[in-house]
């Protein structure tokens, strides 16, 4: 069934000038939107939840029951698209911005009519410079096309659509990090609740949703909820965008339904199209580096809302795979997914701040060949003391620090143990071996 | 990146320091005002003009950014260095920010970084002595499908070779984006020739 698979997300890739109002148009764009202002916004939200649309970025909450958070007396509403698309190795939302910004101000409009927001901010971060040079010129033709402004389209409801632009910070991805930071200030997460739905920027109820969630809204009007739902397995329907890096034949972008396996994404020829000569997996991070790593032998995982978790894994994630190959040093992989938490996180909470600082120092010390067997212990007694699982932490960024750092320690244990007793005994100095 | 302590008790602003913002960079900052509710929440696109329009946010820069939004300064500096992008010390005239993250590091990203360091003979968070690049890295560039990848200033590189590097770096275009660019967040400022004969920052 997948073969068949016709392409919603990412039909425009490809055609000349997709980015051009104009193209958009003849392909069928602003279709939906116009149908969606005939509607009421309650309609709206009805349909995006009978199409059980799952948030993209990460959590995979329902986004017509988010909405449905919103205190029905509220008199502003505010609108903000998550790009900040910072998670390794996940570059999705890039493409949808890059290839077909109107499909997501098309979703704009219409999540925003349904919310009754009058501002949609989209968080773009502070690397994707193109993106915002393309997506800003599709938002100036928006505007003077009449479909973003005053009295959109001609009829009574109007929104003013801004880029927010970001300048480094992963953590500005969780929801209220994003929302300090279009307040001006350091993304650090608050403490919820009070969830964004009921307070989030300048104290206004707030929907936050990603760009890929936002980018299928259009689809679910135009095609309706009972095409959406019929889409994939039961508790994960929809189209979906999944990313495919590393040493394979083909890295890319792909859409599928979410019935795929990570084996097919490396191996099919319309996806990865296969390790590159002489490669051979070793290990994939198969959600983005945060929900953890499987082994070479665990490849039949479904890339779906509910099958990760059989393998130890946080989540779907961001559906992004990064394939290690046989000949990488899994020690180097493990830094390099413990740096990345320990220079991320914001600092606010003690287990997080210090637990990455640990496990960064104490991976390094393994990768530089000075590393102890204790060590290990060490690494995943830290992860099981921090993150919002044991209710330590504000946010979710050292749940993401503790799944990817305790499946490869327990997954790759002996190829760990192995290079440690490996080592010349007190020959290699580490910077970091006086840490413990 | 986040949590790093900064020396605040040494004066850094002196009271008679020449004012840093011209008028058109401040008319360009209250341009953004009535896209927000609060005059702070115009502190991170102002903080970007500013470092388009002199090349780094300056303590001076702050000071004045500050009243402009009517923020107390320790705010904006609160702001400022959380946040990787902006420079609190002045960069070259190009800005190289190598991918670090982990599909850039198993294709190869480090020898890349290795060969940049070798011929422009700086380190992270350096520059040139021509004023000419500065080097950093960063978390992942979201390029993961053709790593290894990295922006000299917009223009992003990919799957850059060490052997690249060489001819990358002695292209003058090697920071022109492809696309039509907006001004938004562009300041006015010196271009063309005349940046190119002012002299090195820093
Ligand atoms: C540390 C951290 C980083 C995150 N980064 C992103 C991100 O870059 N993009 C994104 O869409 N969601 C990110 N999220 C998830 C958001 O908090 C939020 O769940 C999401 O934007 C909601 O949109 P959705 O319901 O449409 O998925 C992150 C969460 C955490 C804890
Ligand atoms: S958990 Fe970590 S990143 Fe999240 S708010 Fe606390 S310190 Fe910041």
């Amino acid at each position: 069934m997948a073969d068949s698979f016709e392409p919603v997300l990412l039909r425009n890739v490809g055609v000349e000038n997709s980015t051009a109002l104009k193209v958009y148009e003849s392909r069928g764009g602003y279709r939906a939107v116009r149908q969606a202002l005939k509607q009421t916004p309650g309609e709206i939200t009805e349909e995006v939840k009978k199409a059980n649309l799952r948030g993209r970025g990460g959590a995979g909450f329902p986004a017509g029951v988010k909405w449905g958070f919103l205190p029905p007396n509220r008199t502003v509403t505010l609108l903000c698209v998550n790009g900040d698309e910072s998670e390794p190795p996940t570059f999705s939302n890039r493409v949808l911005m890059e290839k077909d910004p109107h499909q997501l101000i098309e979703g704009v409009i219409i999540a925003a009519y349904a919310t009754q927001a009058r501002i949609a901010y989209i968080y773009l971060r502070g690397e994707f410079h193109e993106q915002f040079h393309i997506l800003q010129k599709a938002i100036d033709e928006a505007y003077v096309a009449g479909y973003l402004g005053k009295r959109v389209f001609g009829g009574d409801y109007s929104l003013e659509c801004y880029i927010h632009r970001g300048a480094g910070a992963y953590v500005c991805g969780e929801e209220t990090g994003l929302i300090e930071s279009i307040e001006g200030k350091r993304g650090c997460p608050r403490i919820k609740p009070p969830f964004p739905a009921v307070e989030g920027v300048f104290h206004r109820p707030t929907v936050v949703n990603n760009v890929e969630t936002i980018s299928c809204i259009p689809h679910i009007i135009e095609r309706g909820a009972e095409w959406f739902a019929g889409v994939g397995p039961q508790h994960s329907t929809g189209p979906k965008l999944f990313c495919i890096s590393g040493p394979v034949n083909k890295p890319g972008c792909y859409e599928a339904a979410m019935d795929i396996t990570v084996r097919e994404l490396i191996e099919r020829e319309d996806m990865g199209g296969g390790m590159q000569p002489a490669r051979k997996v070793k290990a994939v991070f198969p959600g983005g580096v945060s929900m953890g790593v499987l082994t070479a032998d665990e490849l039949d995982m479904k890339m779906d809302f509910d099958d990760p978790q059989h393998y130890g894994l946080l989540g779907l994630g961001t559906a992004a795979a990064v394939v290690i190959d046989q000949d990488t040093d899994i020690r180097i992989v493990l830094r390099n997914v413990a740096r990345f938490f320990g220079t991320e996180s914001c600092g606010q909470c003690t287990q997080c701040r210090e637990g990455t600082a640990w496990m960064y120092k104490i991976a390094s010390r393994i990768a530089d060949g000075a590393g102890r067997i204790e060590d290990l212990d060490i690494l995943l007694d830290t992860a099981r003391n921090m993150g919002m699982m044991p209710g330590l932490s504000i946010c979710g960024l050292p749940d993401g620090a503790t799944y990817p750092i305790e499946t490869i320690v327990k997954k790759f244990r002996s190829e760990l143990e192995d290079a440690i007793r490996a080592q010349p005994d007190g020959r290699v100095e580490s910077a970091m071996s006086a840490v413990n | 990146m986040a949590w790093k302590a900064i020396d605040r008790n040494t004066p850094v602003v002196g009271a008679d320091a020449e004012p840093a913002l011209s008028e058109a960079v401040r008319e360009k900052i209250r341009s953004f005002f009535d896209r927000y509710e609060t005059k702070r929440a115009v502190l991170l696109p102002a903080l970007h003009v500013v470092q388009d329009a002199l090349g780094h946010v300056s303590w001076q820069a702050m000071v004045e950014v500050a009243a402009l939004l009517e923020l107390p300064p320790s705010d904006v500096i609160d702001t400022a260095s959380f946040y990787t992008q902006y420079w609190t010390h002045p960069k070259g005239r190009k800005v190289i920010t190598v991918c670090r993250s982990l599909t850039c590091e198993v294709m190869g990203g480090p020898a890349v970084l290795a060969e940049i360091k070798k011929q422009l003979g700086i380190g992270e968070h350096e520059t040139t002595p021509d004023g000419n690049y500065s080097l950093m890295t960063e978390e992942c560039l979201a390029g993961c499908d053709h790593g290894p990848c990295m922006l000299i200033n917009e223009k992003m590189h990919k799957c850059v070779k060490p052997a690249d590097v060489a001819k990358i770096l002695a292209d003058p275009d090697n920071d022109r984006i492809d696309s039509e660019r907006s001004d938004l967040f562009d300041a006015p400022r010196m271009t063309g020739d005349a940046a190119r004969k002012a002299p090195p920052p820093g």
